[in-house]
C-alpha cells in the first residue's frame, strides 16, 4: 500500500545480549518471562504491522510496559529495531544511512514527549526555533517562523520565558510547538499529555483536534488513557506485552473486542458514547409504526436520546438513504443502562452488519495478518 | 581524543619555544627566564638572579646579604628558590637555580652536575669553615667525662632512649636533607642506637636547648658554622678520626666527617652572562663569624632576613665592598 | 523488652548452628590469629635493607633517565615539550597576574564576582584579597594563584573531556572509575618522586603534580553532569535530526554547565590544598612560606600563609560556587559591572604604589608566637605525658606486634577482616597490596607507617564520631562547631604541623595530631549528616513509642546513617594516612621519611619511589578493607557537602 503514510511490517524490538538472533527462532514464540529467563532479553516489540492512513490520528494505546513507547521511537529509529520494516512516506526507513536518517527526523517526523523534553537554559522562543537551528536556518527566519507556531499553540507574550516559569501545560504546548516549527509530514506524540493535570489534559485534547482540524499532519498518538485514545484516535491499536492485540476504530473496539483482553479493557466505557445506532437497531415489528423520527446509522447511542424523547415513535436508522432499521426507547435505554452485556449483544450484531467488512484494512491481530 | 589534541597543542606550543628538533632540558631561557635573559622585566633591574635557599639558618644569612648588596649596589632582582640541597643542584640543570652560596662538600654531585653534565660551575669558597658532629650538651661530660669518646656511647645509651629510639639510644639528626653519614656510622660502629629525624634545623636547636636547660640527656648531629654556639655550649664526640678517603663509600663509613671548606657553586649559564652578579658572589667570602652574626639576628633578634644583612652590611663596609665588581 | 531467645523455638536446628558458626567464625579467626602469632612470633619478618637490590635498580634507572634526558626521543620530542609548555603556561598566568599589579587584580576579582553573584560577591572578593595583601603575602599568593589557575586549566582542558566520554559510555567509565579512585587515595607525597624524574624540579612539575590531585573531581563530576542530563531532552533532540556533536553543545553541556561548574569549584578546592606542598619540589608561592616556617618551627610565620590561602580558597569558592546558580539580571547591567571593576582596579594599578602598601599590613606573627610560647612553657608536662603515653601505650606495642609478626600472617590477618567487612574481592585486593609493599622491600616501613595509620585513625575516628553526634543532636553546638570544621578544613594540611610540633616536639605523635586536625572535620561533618539524614518520621515514630534519647541514638540514628559512618570512617583513614605521610617532614618516619629522603638525597632515591608505590598500595589497602560503605558518592575525598 504505497500511499500509507506510516507503514510497519512484522517489526520487533528486543532487548538484551544477541537480540538479532531470537526472531525466527523458536525462542520466539516463548512469552516474555520465559524469554527472559532462557536467553536474558526483553522482547518488548513482537512481530508488529500495521498502517497509517495520511492525515489520519492514529492511537497506540497500552498499559505501561506494553512496549507502546518503544513502538513510535522504533519508527524513527530513536531505538534501532531488531527486525522487520518501517517504511514512512514510502521510503525504507531502516535502509537509511545516518545521513538520511537525520533528514527524515529533520524534515518529516517531529515526536513530542511526555516529558517535554524543553531546554532549560533556552528562551521558549528558541526552544521552538531549535529543530530548525540545527538544520542551519537562520536565526531572523527561525525566529519567526517560532513566532508564528507559538501564536498557533496559543502562547503569544511567552517567547522570552523560560520553560520553567511556565506551567506543566504550557510547557508541553511548547513541545508541541517545536515539533510543529519544522513543519513535518507526521507528528509523533509519546504519551503527551499523562504528567498534566485533568483539567489541563482535556483542554490539550481539545488543542491537538483542533490542530489536526487545522494543520492535517498524520498523527500516531501514544497514551494509556482510553478515553484519550477514544476521543482523539480515528483509528487505535491496542498493544499488549509488544504485541498489537487489535487495531480498529473506537466503536469496533467497543462494540467488537478481539478478546477478553480488549473487552476487559472496554468494559467501564460508557457505550451509549462509542456505539452508534448501527449497533442496536433491529428489524421492525410487523405492527411498528415507521414514521417516527428518522437519524443517520452513525448517530451515536447518546446523541439519539433527544430525538426519542421528541417522539414517542420508534427512530427510524438509515445509512446511505435506505433503512437498515429501526430503535426506540426501549432499545435505547436499554443500551444506556447496560454496560456488560451489550458488547456480546452488538457482537453478535456486527456480524450482521454490511460495516464489519470495511471496519479495519489491518487486521484484528497482528499475528492473524502474518498467517 | 581531545587529550590527543591538548598534547598536539602542549607539542606545538613548545616547538613554539624551542628550536626544531626537540627540547632539551637546558633549553630553557623561555620557561624560566635566567640572570639577564629578563633583563628590563623589572623597571630598573639589571636582571634576575635564582638564589637556592638551603634549610639552616646559617645558609640564609648568606644569602640575605648577597642579596641586599645584589639588589641595592648593583640593581639586580633576586629570586629566592627554597630548595634542598640535592634538589639545587637538579636546579642549575633545569634552569630553576643560578646559585648555591653555601655547598657542602657533595663531591658525588660535583662530579654529576660539573664534570659530567657541565651546566654547573664552582665558584670559590665562600670562607666558612665547617663542621659535623656529634654533640652533647656540656652538662652531661661534666657528670660523664668519659662520653666524649665514641666506645663508650653503648654503655651511656640508655640515657638516650626515647618514646622514638625502638629502645635503642637515640641519635637526634636534623632535615633528612642533610649531609650525614650517620645511619651507616651508627651501624658499623655497632652502637646500640637508631637516628631518629627531628626534621629541621630548628627542632634541633630546640632540643638542645631543652637540653641544656632542664638537664636532659641529648645525642645529636649538629654542625658549624650555627649561632647557637655563642648561646650555649656543646660538646662534640670524637668518632674514630677523619683520613682523606675514609668515606669514599657510603655504605661503608666508619669515620668521623671531613673538615669542610664550604663554597659556591654556580651554573654553567649564571658564570657566562651572570655580569656583575656573577663577579659579586665569586667575590663572595667571610668568617663564620660574619655568618653567626646576622643568623643570630634573624634568628633571635627578629630581625627580617633584609634588616639583618643592612645591619652588617651597614657595620662592615670594609669587608663588602672588596666584593663589589669594579 | 525483646523476647528472651529461649522463648523462640528453634524452628530449624540446623540452620541455626550454622548462623552460631558465623556468628563465632570472627572470634575463632581472632583466636588463631592470636595463637599462629605466638607460634611463629620473629619468623618471617622482613627487616628493612636500604641496600635491597629494587632500590639499586631504580636508582640505574634514575642514573639512566638523568643521562638520557637529553639524547632519548621520548624525552626530546615529548616529556620536554610537556615540561616546556606546562612552565611556559604558568610563567603566562604568573606575568599576567603581576602586571595586573594588586589593584587590578583585586579589581579582576571584583568583576568576576559580580559576574558571578551580585555585590556580595563582590565584596567577598575585594575584602578578601585586600586582606591577602593586609597579611603581606601578596606576591607569594599571586604566585600561589597562578599555580593554581595553571593547574586547575590544566585539569579541566584534560578532566572535561573525559569526563564528558566517561558520562557518555559505561565502558569508559569503567575504566576511568578505578582510576581515579587510586589517584584519590595516593598520598600526595607519593607521587613527587617520579614527576621530578620526569619533569626535574620547578613550576612544571609543581603544575602537573597539582594537576594530578585536582584532576580526579574535574572528571567525576563533569561524567556524573553529563549522565544526569534529562534523557528526554537529548531524545527529542535527536528526534529532531541533530548530529551527536549538535546535541553535545547545544543540550548536553548546557544543561550540564551548572554542575560542571561545581565540578570546576571542586577541582580549585583540590589544588589549592596540595599547591604547598609542592614548594618541596621548588613551586614559587606561599608554600615556599610555609616550609620556611615549618624549618624554624615558627609557628605565627607558618599560620599567616595558611590563612592566606584559606582566604584564596573562599573567594575563589564563592566566586564559583555561585556562578553555577546564577542567572537573572540582565547581561548588560552585569557585563556593565564587571568592566566598571576591572577598569577601576586596572585604572588604579599605575596610581597606587606597585607593592602592596606596609603601612596596611598587619603583623599577626608575634602575637600567635606569644601564645604558643606561653603554651610550650606551661602546658610541657600535660603535652610530654600525652605523648609518652600513646608512644608507649598504643604506638610501640602495636608496632612491636606488627613487625615481629610473620609477614604472611599479617596478610591472612589482612585477608581475613576484610573478607568479612567488606567482601572477598576487597580481601584479595587487601592481601595483594601488602605482598606487593613486601616484594618492595618495604615492609618494617610499611607496617611502622601502618602502626601510626591505625592508632590515628582509631582517634581520628572516634573524635569525630563524638563531634558529629553532638553536633546531629544540637543546633547550637553544630552553629559553633560548622565554622571552626570550615576552617580547618580548607587550611593547607601543611599548616597543621607546625602547632602540633610546637606543642608535642617532633615525631609520630605530632603527625598523629596533625592528622587529627585534617581528618577530624571531614569525619565529623560526614557522621553528622548521615544522623541528620534519618527521616524525621522515623525518628518521630521511635520517640513516639517512647524511646529515650539515647535508645534513639544506638537503635535508630546510628543504625540507619551507618553507611554514612563506614564512609565517615573510610574517609577518615584514607585522610589520615595523607597527613602521616607528610608527618614524616617533623620526624614521624617510615615510608613518609623515605619519601622526603628520596627527593632529598641522590643514594635514596630508589627507596623514595619504592616508598611512595609502598604508600598507594598501603592506600588501597586501607580503602579496601573500609570499603564495606555501600553506595559510597562519587566526589569522595574532603568536602562532601
Amino acid at each position: 500500500m504505497g500511499t500509507a503514510a506510516i507503514e510497519v511490517r512484522g517489526l520487533w524490538k528486543i532487548f538484551g545480549p544477541k537480540a538479532d538472533r531470537i526472531i525466527g527462532s523458536p525462542d520466539a514464540e516463548l512469552d516474555s518471562a520465559a524469554l527472559r529467563a532462557k536467553t536474558g532479553c526483553t522482547a518488548a516489540v513482537r512481530d508488529v504491522s500495521f498502517e497509517v492512513r495520511p492525515g489520519e490520528v492514529f492511537v497506540v494505546m497500552g498499559l505501561s510496559g506494553s512496549g507502546k513507547s518503544t513502538l513510535v521511537r522504533c519508527l524513527t529509529r530513536l531505538i534501532e529495531p531488531t527486525g522487520g520494516d518501517v517504511a514512512i512516506g514510502g521510503e525504507d526507513v531502516r535502509g537509511m544511512s545516518a545521513a538520511q536518517l537525520r533528514e527524515l527526523r529533520r524534515h518529516r517526523v517531529s515526536m513530542v514527549f511526555q516529558h517535554f523534553g524543553l531546554l532549560p537554559h533556552r528562551r521558549v522562543l528558541d526552544n521552538v526555533a531549535y529543530g530548525l537551528e540545527i538544520q542551519g536556518v537562520a536565526k531572523a527566519v527561525r525566529h519567526e517562523k517560532a513566532r508564528a507556531i507559538l501564536s498557533l499553540v496559543g502562547l503569544e507574550g511567552h517567547e522570552d520565558s523560560y520553560p520553567d516559569q511556565l506551567s506543566g501545560g504550557m510547557q508541553q504546548r511548547v513541545g508541541l510547538a517545536r515539533a510543529l516549527a519544522v513543519d513535518p509530514e507526521v507528528l509523533l506524540f509519546d504519551e503527551p499529555f499523562s504528567a498534566l493535570d485533568p483539567l489541563i489534559r482535556r483542554d490539550m485534547q481539545a488543542e491537538v483536534v483542533r490542530l489536526h482540524r487545522e494543520v492535517g499532519k498524520t498523527m500516531v498518538f501514544i497514551t494509556h488513557d482510553l478515553s484519550e485514545a477514544l476521543k482523539l484516535g480515528e483509528r487505535i491499536a491496542i498493544m499488549r506485552n509488544g504485541s498489537i492485540v487489535q487495531v480498529g476504530t473506537p466503536e469496533e473496539l467497543v462494540g467488537a473486542p478481539a478478546d477478553d483482553y480488549v473487552a476487559d479493557f472496554v468494559r467501564d466505557v460508557p457505550k451509549s458514547h462509542v456505539l452508534s445506532l448501527r449497533w442496536i437497531s433491529r428489524q421492525p415489528d410487523a405492527d411498528e409504526p415507521l414514521d417516527g423520527p428518522e437519524l443517520p446509522a452513525d448517530t451515536v447511542i447518546h446523541d439519539a436520546i433527544p430525538a426519542a424523547m421528541a417522539s414517542a415513535r420508534p427512530i427510524r436508522v438509515v445509512a446511505d438513504g435506505e433503512l437498515v432499521g429501526v430503535v426506540d426507547r426501549v432499545d435505547l435505554l436499554g443500551a444506556v443502562r447496560l454496560g456488560e452485556g451489550i458488547g456480546a449483544q452488538a457482537g453478535e450484531a456486527l456480524a450482521g452488519t454490511p460495516a464489519s467488512s470495511s471496519a479495519s484494512s489491518a487486521s484484528a491481530s497482528s499475528s492473524a495478518e502474518e498467517a | 581524543m581531545k587529550k590527543l589534541r591538548l598534547i598536539a597543542g602542549v607539542l606545538v606550543l613548545g616547538l613554539g619555544a624551542a628550536a626544531c628538533g626537540g627540547a632539551k632540558v637546558d633549553d630553557t631561557s623561555s620557561a624560566a627566564p635566567s640572570a639577564n635573559a629578563s633583563a628590563g622585566a623589572a623597571a630598573g633591574s639589571a636582571g634576575t638572579v635564582k638564589m637556592a635557599i638551603n634549610g639552616w639558618v646559617g645558609y640564609e644569612a648568606s644569602a640575605a646579604v648577597v642579596d641586599y648588596l645584589l639588589e641595592n649596589e648593583l640593581h639586580y632582582k633576586v629570586e629566592k628558590v627554597t630548595l634542598n640541597e640535592e634538589p639545587s643542584w637538579q636546579g642549575m640543570e633545569s634552569g630553576d637555580v643560578d646559585v648555591v652560596l653555601e655547598n657542602w662538600g657533595h663531591d658525588d654531585l660535583k662530579k654529576k652536575y660539573i664534570e659530567e653534565k657541565g651546566v654547573a660551575v664552582e665558584a670559590g669558597p665562600n670562607g666558612n669553615k665547617g663542621v659535623i658532629g656529634w654533640y652533647v650538651p656540656e652538662w652531661m661530660v661534666q657528670k660523664y667525662p668519659d662520653i666524649t669518646d665514641y666506645k663508650n656511647l653503648p654503655k651511656y645509651a640508655d640515657l638516650f632512649k626515647t618514646s622514638e629510639s625502638d629502645g635503642k639510644g637515640q641519635l637526634l639528626d636534623g632535615d633528612p636533607s642533610y649531609v650525614t653519614n650517620d645511619e651507616a656510622l651508627v651501624k658499623n660502629l655497632k652502637l646500640p642506637y637508631k637516628v631518629v629525624y627531628a626534621g629541621s634545623e630548628a627542632a634541633l636547636i630546640k632540643a638542645a636547648q631543652t637540653a641544656t636547660q632542664q638537664q636532659k640527656p641529648l645525642l645529636m648531629y649538629f654542625y658549624e658554622p650555627q649561632w647557637l654556639f655563642s648561646q650555649l655550649k656543646l660538646v662534640k664526640i670524637n668518632l674514630p678520626p677523619y683520613t682523606p678517603g675514609c668515606d669514599a663509600d657510603p655504605k661503608k663509613i666508619a669515620c668521623d666527617y671531613p673538615p669542610y671548606d664550604l663554597d659556591k657553586i654556580v651554573s654553567k649559564k649564571f658564570a657566562e652572562t651572570g655580569g656583575p652578579a656573577y663577579e659579586l658572589i665569586k667575590n663572595f667570602t667571610w668568617s663564620n663569624d660574619d655568618q653567626n652574626k646576622v643568623a643570630d639576628d634573624i634568628t633571635n633578634n627578629g630581625l627580617s632576613d633584609e634588616a639583618a644583612a643592612k645591619k652588617w652590611v651597614d657595620a662592615n663596609p670594609t669587608v663588602w665592598q672588596a666584593w663589589i665588581p669594579k | 523488652m525483646v523476647a528472651a531467645p529461649a522463648d523462640i523455638a528453634p524452628p530449624v536446628p540446623v540452620g541455626e548452628r550454622a548462623q552460631r558458626l558465623v556468628r563465632w567464625l570472627p572470634v575463632a579467626g581472632a583466636v588463631l590469629v592470636v595463637a599462629l602469632y605466638v607460634a611463629f612470633k620473629n619468623t618471617a619478618v622482613l627487616p628493612h635493607d636500604d641496600d635491597a637490590s629494587l632500590f639499586h635498580w631504580l636508582n640505574d634507572a634514575r642514573d639512566w633517565v638523568d643521562e638520557n634526558r637529553n639524547t632519548s626521543p621520548f624525552f626530546l620530542y615529548f616529556i620536554n615539550y610537556v615540561r616546556l609548555g606546562v612552565a611556559e603556561l604558568f610563567t603566562l598566568f604568573q606575568t599576567a597576574l603581576t602586571a595586573l599589579g594588586w589593584p587590578g587584580l583585586i579589581g579582576v576579582a571584583a568583576g568576576l564576582g559580580w559576574l558571578a553573584g551580585g555585590w556580595r560577591i563582590a565584596l567577598v572578593s575585594v575584602v578578601g584579597f585586600a586582606g591577602i595583601g593586609a597579611l603581606g603575602l601578596w606576591d607569594a599568593s599571586v604566585d600561589t594563584l597562578a599555580l593554581t589557575l595553571s593547574s586547575v586549566l590544566l585539569s579541566l582542558v584534560i578532566g572535561i573531556p573525559i569526563g564528558i566520554l566517561a558520562g557518555r559510555s559505561p565502558r569508559v567509565r569503567r575504566i576511568v572509575s578505578p582510576v581515579l579512585d587510586v589517584m584519590q587515595i595516593m598520598p600526595t607525597f607519593s607521587y613527587l618522586s617520579p614527576i621530578v624524574l620526569l619533569f626535574l624540579i620547578g613550576p612544571a612539575s609543581a603544575t602537573i603534580a597539582t594537576m594530578i590531585y585536582a584532576i580526579p573531581p574535574a572528571i567525576r563530576i563533569t561524567a556524573l553532569a553529563i549522565q544526569r542530563v534529562s534523557p528526554t531532552a537529548v531524545e527529542a533532540s535527536e528526534s529532531l535530526g541533530a548530529t551527536g556533536g549538535q546535541t553535545l553543545r547545544k543540550v548536553r553541556l548546557p544543561m550540564a554547565l551548572n554542575t560542571i561548574t561545581l565540578g570546576v569549584n571542586q577541582t580549585i578546592a583540590a589544588a589549592l590544598s596540595m599547591v604547598p606542598l609542592v614548594a618541596l619540589i621548588a613551586a614559587p608561592g606561599l608554600g615556599v612560606d610555609l616550609i620556611r616556617a615549618l624549618a624554624r618551627v615558627n609557628v605565627g610565620a607558618a599560620l599567616v600563609p595558611g590563612i592566606a590561602i584559606v582566604i584564596i580558597a573562599i573567594v575563589l569558592d564563592r566566586i564559583t560556587r555561585s556562578a553555577a546558580v546564577s542567572r537573572a539580571r540582565s547581561s548588560v547591567v552585569r557585563w556593565a559591572g564587571f568592566a566598571v571593576a576591572i577598569v577601576a582596579g586596572l585604572a588604579l594599578t599605575p596610581v597606587l604604589a606597585p607593592e602592596f602598601p606596609e603601612q596596611w599590613q598587619i603583623q599577626i606573627v608575634r602575637p600567635i608566637n606569644d601564645v604558643v610560647g606561653w603554651i610550650e612553657a606551661n602546658w610541657y608536662g600535660f603535652t610530654g605525658f600525652l605523648n609518652d603515653t600513646v608512644a608507649y601505650g598504643l604506638l610501640n606495642p602495636l608496632q612491636d606486634v606488627l613487625t615481629s609478626a610473620p609477614w604472611w600472617l599479617v596478610t591472612l590477618a589482612v585477608l581475613a577482616f576484610a573478607w568479612r567487612f567488606s567482601g572477598l574481592r576487597a580481601g584479595l585486593v587487601a592481601a595483594g597490596c601488602l605482598v606487593a609493599i613486601a616484594a618492595l622491600s618495604l615492609w618494617e616501613h610499611g607496617m611502622e607507617t601502618l602502626t601510626i595509620v591505625l592508632v590515628a585513625s582509631v582517634i581520628t575516628i572516634a573524635v569525630g564520631l563524638a563531634l558529629g553526634i553532638a553536633a546531629a543532636r544540637s543546633r547550637w553546638f553544630a552553629a559553633v562547631l560548622r565554622p571552626i570544621l570550615d576552617a580547618a578544613q580548607t587550611m593547607p594540611s601543611f599548616s597543621y604541623l607546625l602547632p602540633a610540633v610546637a606543642l608535642f616536639g617532633n615525631g609520630r605523635f605530632t603527625a598523629i595530631i596533625a592528622s587529627l586536625i585534617y581528618a577530624v572535620p571531614v569525619v565529623a561533618r560526614l557522621v553528622e549528616d548521615g544522623v541528620r539524614a534519618v527521616p524525621g518520621t522515623v525518628v518521630e515514630a521511635a520517640r513516639s513509642a517512647g524511646s529515650t534519647d539515647r535508645q534513639l541514638l544506638w537503635k535508630v540514628q546510628l543504625p540507619m546513617a551507618k553507611s554514612s559512618l563506614l564512609l565517615a570512617a573510610n574517609q577518615g583513614i584514607v585522610m589520615t594516612l595523607a597527613m602521616v605521610v607528610i608527618g614524616a617532614l617533623v620526624g614521624a618516619g617510615a615510608l613518609g621519611y623515605d619519601v622526603v629522603a628520596g627527593i632529598a638525597q641522590q643514594e635514596d632515591y630508589g627507596k623514595g619511589l619504592a616508598a611512595g608505590v609502598a604508600l598507594v598500595l598501603l592506600g588501597v589497602m586501607l580503602d579496601r578493607i573500609t570499603q564495606g560503605a555501600s553506595g559510597r558518592p562519587n566526589s569522595k575525598k574532603k568536602r562532601i557537602a
